[in-house]
């Protein structure tokens, strides 16, 4: 395809005898083949997308005496990650009225953006129960970068909480 | 009288700057490609909107499975040798110099350091079919936490992340944070995928 070498001709009219030249070209179609080929593969092996990382800072645990520090509970809101996708919602820690939203965008997000316009200095405690998933834990953290929460934690669910849950039947 | 010969031209291109080309690109894409190692879980990442590119060397990857088995790989082939040797001086488990090198070029793993012996001794094939117990985490045996402790020691550069399944139960996710927690290890990384448009 690449090269039809052409023939020699004959000779020329006046007779002359000329030194017959080799045709300097090389026919490079399989080369090239191979080098499409090998092309093809690695382009195809090759996966460009690196994976993704949230990162995310804990804090310290508490060493011997220290102290958790206090807050307002005026300030408070509390987040339980429940089955299914649920999210059990309260503000406030004595008589807690609880209430139940969801991962939508009408859900936690317009949620959490509300509260912060309501309540200056909001800190919200994330409480993951032991039936939520780790799909949760991401989609919660993550709507906290979205919605750009200054002030959250991940805290232990406690009992209290889980009697909570499983009184409110939302 | 000469007829006029009609000038055939010969269907013929020049193709040496494709080749050239091609050559260019194959060399490429053969020195970037990285070989997939045979991994012994599929893990279903959830998706973030976080767009932190992981880095690419001096990670401990810790990977939790469905069903919550906790799986473990850290990278750099010296640092793993290290690090199982380590590894075999504390639990009372003579490594010899061909296992070490074994341990250096295997991804991915979840047994008990008892039982690495075994999988050492195994080939790539039996590997595979190999159901993996997961590394224990329980607070009366976790090995986890060793095996992080040691890792940094020998790497003290490492970057921790958790590439949890997003179905994966909150329970062992909080276990496995909680070791790293314990080992004053306060910042790590969650392995996710990009969003896609919701």
């Amino acid at each position: 395809m690449a090269e039809v070498s052409q023939g020699g001709g004959g000779g020329s009219k006046d007779g002359k005898v000329r030194a017959k030249k080799a045709s300097t070209k090389i026919d490079m179609t399989p080369m090239v083949d191979l080098a499409f080929l090998l092309l093809t593969f690695f382009m195809l092996t090759t996966t460009f997308n690196k994976p993704q990382t949230m990162e995310i800072t804990m804090p310290e645990k508490p060493r011997g005496e220290e102290k958790l520090p206090e807050v307002n509970e005026k300030k408070v809101i509390t987040l339980i990650l429940g089955d299914d996708d649920k999210v059990y919602w309260y503000h406030g820690i004595t008589d807690p009225k609880i209430e139940l939203t969801d991962f939508s965008k009408n859900g936690v997000r317009k949620l959490l953006m509300q509260k912060n316009s309501e309540i200056p200095g909001m800190i919200i405690l994330i409480k993951p129960s032991k039936e939520s998933r780790y799909k949760n834990v991401v989609d919660i953290l993550d709507e906290m970068n979205i919605t750009n929460m200054q002030r959250y934690a991940m805290v232990k669910i406690t009992p209290t909480d889980e009697e909570l849950v499983k009184e409110s039947n939302l | 009288m000469g007829k006029v010969k009609v000038h055939r031209t010969t269907p013929s291109l020049d193709m040496t700057p494709m080749v050239d080309l091609g050559f260019l690109l194959v060399t490429f894409f053969m020195l970037t490609a990285t070989a997939a190692p045979d991994e012994p879980l599929t893990v279903d990442m959830p998706s973030s909107v976080s767009e932190i590119k992981l880095p690419e060397t001096d990670i401990l990857t810790i990977s939790i499975s469905k069903d919550g088995k906790v799986f473990f790989n850290m990278d750099g082939k010296y640092n793993r040798q290290t690090l199982l040797q380590r590894m075999g001086e504390h639990y009372g488990i003579p490594f010899s110099d061909a296992e070490l090198a074994r341990f250096s070029v295997m991804s991915t793993f979840g047994v008990p350091v008892q039982n690495l012996k075994e999988l050492l001794a195994m080939n790539s094939e039996q590997r595979k079919n190999l159901e993996q117990p997961g590394i224990p985490v329980d607070s009366l045996n976790n090995q986890l936490k060793d095996w992080i402790i040691y890792s940094r020691m020998s790497n003290p550069k490492l970057r921790i992340a958790i590439k949890g399944d997003q179905d994966s139960n909150y329970p062992v996710v909080e276990k496995v944070m909680n070791t790293l927690i314990d080992n004053n290890v306060n910042r790590f990384n969650l392995i996710t995928n990009l969003e896609r448009g919701s």
